[in-house]
C-alpha cells in the first residue's frame, strides 16, 4: 500500500476547471466564428489568427520573461481574451493594428493588473478601446458582408447603427431584422449574427458557463430604455427602435459575451442584475445622446470598474436572514 | 419535490453498497474504546487495568451535561488505560479490552422480538436514553438528551427524522431502513412522547424510492408521521438545511434549531432509541458503510464500537493496492486517516477507501471570480472573500462576512474550478473569529 494522504475534507471536487470554463466560451463563440467566415470571408479569418497569436505569444513571453513564473498560457484565458478581442474589430483591419490592441489587451489590462483572475477591466474590451480611440477611422469602416466569401476586398459603408444615430424614420424602416438575425449586415466581425449568438448563449446557459443574470437584464434594458425614447413618434416605430437596438452593435456580444466575463463582473445575482441594468441604460445614453454612435463598449467598461463597488454593497441572501421578517 | 432554498451542489451518489443488507463482523482480539466518541466533554472511565467487562457494562460516564456514557460492546478483561490515534490522528485516552467469548450483560434483551408497548413517561424516557448513552448517529454525535431537553424557553412543536443521507457514498442508514423499519417507527414514537409533539416528518432523498415507499407504507399505521422524499442535493442532511427543506423555516444566525420548533433526530439514532428503550440496549454497535471503488467487498457492515478499521476493510475485501487515502464518514465532510489500527467510534457512519488516483489535491489556480462558491454556500456566504481576507489576515472582513455562520459543508471547495481550498482557509479564519469574539464578549463582562 503507498503512503496514505491525509487531508480537510471534501475529498471530492466537482471536476469543473479553470480551463473547461475557458473552453467552455471559445465552443460557444463557434457559431459567430463561422457566421463571419462566411460573411467577412478570409478578413476574418485573419483577424482572428493575429489576434489569438498575439495575446497568446505576448501573455507568454511576459509571463516567462517579465514576471519570470510558471506560463499558463494553456488555461485558454489568453486564447479567449484573442477571440472576443477580434470579434469586436472590423474584418478588414490592418494586422498590425491588430497586434497593437493585443500588446495593450495582454500587457496593459491583463499583466500589469497581476494576471488573471486580477485584472479590473475586460482584456478584451480594454483592447478594442484602445484601438477606437487611437485608430477611429480604420475602426469605424465596416466592410459590407461580401456575397462572395474568402474575397479580402469588400465593400464598406453605414451600419445600422449610425443609421439609428443619424437616419430618418425612413431608414429606420428600411432594415430589415432577418438580415441582423442571420449577420447580412456591416459590423464588427463576431458581432453580426444575432442567431449566432444566441446558439452561443444557449450552450454557455446549458453547460452552466454563466448564468441568465447578465444578459437579459443588459438586452431588456436596452429594448425597454429604446422603446421609451422611440414612444413619441408611435409604437410601431418605438417597437422597431428597441428591435434594431438590440439586433444591432455590439449589444449581443457585448450582453452574452463581453459583460459576462468573470473577472470583471458582480459575484451575486443581485450584483449582476444591477450591473446587467446599468450597462444597458449607460449604453442607450452614449447611443442616443453621446458622440459615439456605439456604447456597449463603454458602457461594460465603465461597469466594469463599479463591480468592485457593487461586490461591496450587493450581499447574498443570507441563510435565516428572513427569520427577522416574520419566518 | 422539497429541498432546501440556498446554495448547494450535486456530487456524484457513488450509492456503490446500496441494496446491500447488513452483515455482521466478527469481534477483534483486542479493542480499543476511545472516550470521546461525542460532543462535548470525553467521558470518565470507571474501570481499572485487570477488571472483567461484559458486553453493555458501564465503562466510562458522562464527564458533563454535555457528554455520554460509553458501555463495553465486549466481553472480557481490561487490558490497560491508554492514549491511540482517533479519526482526527491525534493520540486520545481509551480503554483497551482483550475480548474474550461473547457474554452480554442480562439486562440486555437480545431477541429480535419487536416491542411496540412503553409504559414510560416522557422523563423516563429520557432518562433512558441518557443512562444508554446515545448520541446523534448522524455524525456529529451530540448527545441525543440534550437534545430532548430544548431551553425551557423554547417549544418543539416537530419532529424531522433526518434519513437524507446526502453524503456520497454512504447508504448506512438506507440498509437500516429497509431491516430495521418497525424498529425504527417505534423509536419515532418514543422520541414523539419524549418530546411531546404529535406530528414527525421524515426526511428521505429521492434516491432512495424503495426506503420512501416502505417508511410511507409503515407510517400509516402510526399517526402524525409523515415521509418527505426530498429532491437529491447536498448538505441536505444538515440540520438547518432539513428544517429549511421540510419546514420552510430558517434558524438564526447563532440560534438553536429547536428556534424553529423542530427537533431534528438522525433514523440510526431513532433506533438506536428503540434498542435502548424497548430493549434495553447500550449503544454499542452501528452499522459502517465500508465503500470505495477499488474494494472487491463494499458493504453495509454491522460492527461493535471499537472495532480497528482495517478490520473492516479485511471484511470489505482487504485493503486494496491502489488505495491512496482512507476516510472515516462520508467524502465532502469525513476525515481523512493516516492510521488503519484507529477504532470506529459512536459516530463512524462510513470508510470510504479512495485511489490514489482521485487522492491528491488539483494544485491551486488563481481566483477567476467565477462566483460558482457564492452560488453553492447553503448558507449564504461568500466563501472567496472569506478565504481571501483570511489569507490577508484580515479577520475585520471575515467577521463582518459572517464566517463564524460556515457549517463546513466543503461545496465551495467541491465547486471552485481553480481547486482552491476555501474551505481549508475559512476554517482557519473561522477559528480566529471565534477566538476574538469570545475575548471581545470576555473583556465586555469585565
Amino acid at each position: 500500500m503507498n503512503k496514505l494522504v491525509v487531508s480537510p475534507s471534501p475529498h471530492i471536487h466537482s471536476g469543473i476547471s479553470t480551463p473547461q470554463c475557458m473552453y467552455g466560451v471559445l465552443i460557444a463563440l463557434i457559431p459567430a466564428f463561422l457566421v463571419s467566415l462566411y460573411f467577412f470571408g478570409l478578413g476574418a479569418l485573419l483577424v482572428t489568427l493575429t489576434s489569438v497569436v498575439s495575446c497568446v505569444v505576448f501573455e507568454y513571453l511576459i509571463q516567462k520573461f517579465l514576471l519570470k513564473e510558471e506560463p499558463t498560457i494553456s488555461n485558454g484565458s489568453a486564447i479567449l481574451t484573442g477571440v472576443l478581442l477580434a470579434f469586436n474589430l472590423p474584418s478588414n483591419l490592418p494586422l498590425w493594428i491588430v497586434v497593437l490592441g493585443a500588446l495593450f489587451a495582454i500587457g496593459v489590462a491583463k499583466m500589469a493588473f497581476g494576471g488573471l483572475g486580477n485584472n479590473i477591466f475586460n482584456p478584451a474590451l480594454a483592447g478594442r478601446i484602445f484601438l477606437l480611440i487611437s485608430f477611429p477611422a480604420q475602426m469605424t469602416t465596416w466592410p459590407i458582408p461580401s456575397t462572395l466569401p474568402m474575397s479580402l476586398d469588400a465593400e464598406t459603408g453605414a451600419t445600422t447603427l449610425s443609421i439609428l444615430k443619424y437616419g430618418s424614420a425612413e431608414s429606420l424602416a428600411g432594415l430589415d431584422a432577418t438580415q441582423h438575425l442571420i449577420g447580412n449586415i456591416g459590423g464588427s466581425l463576431g458581432e453580426v449574427s444575432a442567431i449566432a449568438l444566441l446558439i452561443g448563449f444557449a450552450y454557455m446557459l446549458w453547460k452552466r458557463i454563466i448564468t441568465w443574470h447578465i444578459p437579459v437584464c443588459i438586452i431588456a434594458t436596452v429594448a425597454v430604455f429604446a422603446f421609451l425614447a422611440g414612444i413619441g413618434n408611435g409604437v410601431e416605430y418605438a417597437a422597431k427602435l428597441a428591435e434594431m437596438h438590440v439586433l444591432s452593435g455590439g449589444v449581443l456580444l457585448g450582453a452574452i459575451f463581453m459583460a459576462t466575463d468573470y473577472v470583471t463582473s458582480p459575484m451575486t445575482k443581485g450584483g449582476m442584475v444591477l450591473y446587467g441594468i446599468l450597462i444597458g441604460i449607460i449604453t442607450m445614453v452614449i447611443r442616443l445622446w453621446g458622440a459615439y454612435p456605439e456604447g456597449m463598449s463603454f458602457a461594460i467598461f465603465i461597469m466594469n470598474g463599479v463591480t468592485p463597488l457593487i461586490n461591496n454593497y450587493m450581499k447574498p441572501k443570507r441563510f435565516g436572514e428572513v427569520v427577522k421578517n416574520g419566518k | 419535490m422539497k429541498t432546501f432554498r440556498i446554495g448547494g451542489v450535486h456530487p456524484q451518489g457513488n450509492k456503490l453498497t446500496a441494496g446491500q443488507p447488513i452483515t455482521p463482523v466478527g469481534l477483534p482480539k483486542q479493542a480499543a474504546i476511545l472516550l470521546s466518541q461525542h460532543i462535548g466533554a470525553p467521558a470518565q472511565c470507571i474501570v481499572a487495568k485487570g477488571d472483567k467487562v461484559k458486553v453493555g457494562t458501564l465503562i466510562a460516564k458522562a464527564g458533563g451535561f454535555v457528554s455520554a456514557n460509553i458501555h463495553s460492546p465486549y466481553s472480557g478483561t481490561v487490558a490497560k488505560i491508554d492514549v491511540i490515534a482517533d479519526g482526527t490522528g491525534y493520540k486520545k485516552p481509551a480503554i483497551f479490552i482483550d475480548v474474550e467469548g461473547d457474554e452480554w450483560e442480562e439486562s440486555i434483551d437480545r431477541s429480535e422480538t419487536l416491542v411496540t408497548t412503553c409504559d414510560l413517561d416522557a422523563a423516563a424516557i429520557v432518562n433512558c436514553i441518557e443512562e444508554m448513552g446515545i448520541v446523534g448517529l448522524g455524525g456529529a454525535t451530540f448527545p441525543t438528551k440534550v437534545k430532548l431537553c430544548p431551553p425551557p424557553t423554547m417549544k418543539a412543536e416537530v419532529l424531522i427524522i433526518n434519513a437524507v443521507e446526502c453524503e456520497p457514498y454512504l447508504t448506512n442508514d438506507h440498509a437500516l431502513m429497509m431491516a430495521k423499519a418497525d424498529e425504527i417507527m417505534v423509536g419515532i414514537e418514543l422520541l414523539m412522547k419524549a418530546v411531546n409533539v404529535t406530528r414527525t416528518f421524515i426526511g428521505i432523498e429521492a434516491n432512495k424510492p424503495d426506503a420512501i415507499a416502505l417508511l410511507t407504507e409503515k407510517a400509516h399505521a402510526h399517526k402524525g408521521v409523515e415521509v418527505v422524499a426530498l429532491a437529491c442535493r447536498y448538505p441536505q442532511g444538515g440540520e438547518k438545511q432539513l428544517i429549511d427543506a421540510i419546514l420552510r423555516r430558517q434558524v438564526a444566525s447563532g440560534a438553536l434549531p429547536v428556534s424553529t420548533g423542530a427537533i431534528v433526530q438522525n433514523v440510526a439514532t431513532a433506533y438506536a432509541v428503540y434498542e435502548a428503550v424497548q430493549k434495553h440496549k447500550p449503544l454499542i454497535e452501528r452499522v459502517v458503510t465500508v465503500t470505495g471503488k477499488s474494494l472487491t467487498h463494499p458493504g453495509n457492515l454491522l460492527s461493535r464500537i471499537g472495532t480497528p478499521i482495517s478490520m473492516l476493510l479485511e471484511a470489505a475485501g482487504g485493503i486494496p493496492e491502489d488505495t491512496g487515502k482512507i476516510v472515516l464518514g462520508g467524502p465532502m465532510m469525513g476525515k481523512a486517516t493516516a492510521n488503519v489500527e484507529t477504532p470506529t467510534g459512536k459516530g463512524t457512519s462510513g470508510i470510504l477507501v479512495i485511489n490514489e488516483s482521485e487522492a491528491h489535491r488539483t494544485a491551486p489556480s488563481p481566483c477567476i471570480r467565477c462566483a460558482k462558491c457564492v452560488s453553492a454556500c447553503p448558507m449564504g456566504l461568500e466563501p472567496y472573500l472569506l478565504a481571501k481576507s483570511t489569507m490577508a489576515g484580515n479577520m475585520e472582513i471575515a467577521e463582518k462576512g459572517h464566517i463564524y455562520d460556515c457549517i463546513e459543508c466543503g461545496c465551495c471547495t467541491f465547486s471552485c474550478p481553480a481547486h482552491r481550498p476555501l474551505l481549508d482557509y475559512i476554517r482557519q479564519g473561522k477559528g480566529q473569529v471565534m477566538g476574538i469574539i469570545r475575548a471581545r464578549n470576555a473583556a465586555n463582562k469585565k
